[in-house]
């Protein structure tokens, strides 16, 4: 029971999940969505703010959520803050993959210290029903790269 | 729970209420969840089964089983006589005059839509009022809705006091001439608050208006006399009375059933079809159209056979003996929070822990095979009014026991350590 429940609640989660890093709003942000999973009523907001070279110079969140999404959104926001977008989707895309595969083939390097400090939210594989904790705040991300208002865990 | 109610020593469980003879009826509670086991604190959202009520769905299907109402051969008038049979036994446990007045649906979203899409569009106009409470699920707010914006009419919420209490004087005040239709739950989902059933209905009733009491929580926890109650539409769903998902209960009084419009269209619900028009069926087929959930059905007869024979008001002092016990052990927990302490409320206990979230917590309690539920269930107008997006909801049966609840205690004693 205790090695699931360390695996998934890992003391950098529960850290980031009780003070968490760019929890604020983005005052001259270029873009921002909501994101709700409607299954258990989490809300966040995510702002972005995009240079005209598709960086992103800043990006924070707000609203509340479990200790998992709450982590989630706060190490997103640490690690994508700099990149481009397509490298913050890029990211997304092998997020998801770590959250949902036990078999994730590592593409060339790519990323690679990022999706390293990412791995301690892979525990949720274990619970399937925590993995869109996981990805809601990311899944926001990307609305707002794309111009979308709101991001659903259900979409 | 009120003061006085703290103070009170609590009692030893009736002896006379032999739990652990009705728990081995049970037979899911003999499972283990991670290694432990099951301890089932989640019967607001769907109640476990009894053997009797799997046994009489298996026994449909392989002795009785045939469509009902149609054929003349010996299968389909024993299916036909199971089915009616349950339909009986409804009548009974809500003390309704006549069995047609007992229409078989889905569940209790299905009874309230069916009630809306109705007698809504029938007979409600531009301007008037429906009547809510900020404490109904959203199956007893959405159909409402919809009704509402399809015909140009009011929908007006009835508060709660901070301890979840039903504001009667609010609901007063809210009444006028124009108010139509009431729709308010017997039993919280969330908090547990048994609303003035009665009252409500005797008020609403005084301005010319015709109520609905949503029962889907309260059936499982007390005797309801509708009758007695005197109310117009009473819904309640069959998997969280012991029976099988998939068969719901409306009752309606005769009178106002026969002069509303079908529900659906198809097979059954016709006296006679020509391809220019159709006469309806009489009571209750007219709203049963196609084939029903015929072995659905005969289990929600089994369900109500078992819980009768138990005794409503046996049950009732059973839970309300432990809700007492819960309450007083779970209040022992630092950092604790129980939402809706309003008096007389039935056996559901929700609660926050610090600022752990309630899907943490059940994550967590779920580890040690304690089943809760998290989130905001589907009331969010209602965590709103709390000032919380979600809350964790235990939630007792008639098969649920002190070593249940210590076992719950235990569970968040560790969570609140493990989350530091």
């Amino acid at each position: 029971m205790l090695d699931d429940l360390r695996e998934l609640y890992q003391e950098v989660i529960l850290d980031h999940g009780k003070s968490p890093r760019n929890f604020r709003d983005v005052e001259d942000a270029t873009s921002h969505a909501h994101g709700a999973n409607p299954l258990c009523g989490d809300q966040l907001v995510v702002y972005l703010r995009v240079d005209e070279g598709g960086k992103i110079e800043d990006i924070s969140f707000v609203g509340k959520g479990c200790a998992i999404s709450v982590a989630s959104a706060s190490m997103m926001t640490e690690l994508v803050q700099g990149k481009t977008v397509v490298e913050a989707k890029e990211m997304f895309r092998r997020f998801h993959e770590m959250c949902t595969r036990d078999d994730v083939v590592d593409d060339a390097g790519l990323l690679e210290d990022e999706l390293e400090k990412l791995n301690v939210l892979s525990g949720v594989r274990a619970f399937p029903v925590r993995v869109k904790c996981a990805t809601l705040p990311w899944h926001t991300m990307s609305a707002a790269i794309e111009g979308k208002d709101e991001a659903s865990t259900e979409a | 729970m009120n003061d006085t109610a703290h103070a009170m020593p609590v009692e030893e469980t009736n002896i006379d209420y032999d739990v652990e003879g009705y728990r081995r009826d049970f037979p899911i509670l003999s499972e283990q969840v991670h290694g432990k086991p099951l301890v089932y604190l989640d019967s607001a959202a769907s109640a476990q089964k009894p053997r009797q009520v799997i046994d009489a769905v298996r026994y449909v299907y392989e002795h009785e089983y045939a469509n009902v109402h149609r054929g003349v051969h010996y299968m389909s008038e024993h299916a036909t006589e199971a089915y009616e049979g349950a339909r009986t036994k409804a009548q009974k446990f809500l003390n309704a005059k006549h069995a047609h007045e007992i229409i078989f649906t889905r569940n209790s979203t299905e009874a309230i839509n069916l009630v809306a899409a109705t007698y809504g569009r029938r007979f409600l106009e531009p301007g008037d009022e429906i009547i809510i409470s900020i404490m109904e699920h959203h199956s007893n707010i959405v159909p409402w809705q919809m009704v509402r914006d399809e015909k140009g009419l009011v929908l007006k919420a009835v508060p709660v006091s901070d301890d979840g209490e039903f504001l009667i004087d609010e609901f007063k005040k809210l009444l006028t001439p124009k108010t139509k239709l009431v729709a308010i739950t017997h039993t919280s989902n969330a908090l547990g608050t048994v609303t003035p059933v009665a009252e409500i209905t005797r008020l609403a009733h005084d301005v010319g208006a015709k109520v609905l009491i949503d029962g889907s929580q309260a059936v499982v926890h007390m005797p309801v006399d509708v009758d007695a109650l005197d109310c117009d539409f009473y819904v309640f769903t069959g998997h969280k009375l012991y029976g099988p998902s998939g068969v719901g209960v409306l009752y309606g009084k005769e009178e106002i059933l026969n002069a509303m419009p079908p529900f659906l269209g198809g097979g059954e619900m016709i006296s006679r079809v020509t391809i220019e028009e159709s006469t309806w069926a009489g009571l209750p087929n007219k709203f049963e159209a196609g084939t029903p959930m015929i072995a659905q059905a005969i289990g929600l007869g089994a369900a109500i056979d078992y819980v009768s024979e138990i005794g409503m008001e046996r049950i009732a002092a059973h839970e309300q003996a432990l809700l007492l016990y819960a309450t007083q052990q779970l209040t022992s927990i630092p950092g604790l929070k129980i939402f809706g302490t309003a008096p007389g409320k039935a056996a559901v206990i929700s609660f926050a822990l610090g600022d752990a979230h309630p899907h943490d917590i059940a994550t967590i309690i779920d580890r040690a095979g304690v089943a809760c539920r998290a989130g905001h269930h589907c009331a969010q107008p209602l965590m709103d009014r709390m000032g919380v997006p979600a809350m964790t909801r235990a939630s007792f049966g008639l098969y649920n026991t002190r070593a249940d609840a210590d076992a719950l205690v235990e569970a968040l004693e560790f969570t609140r350590e493990f989350l530091g």
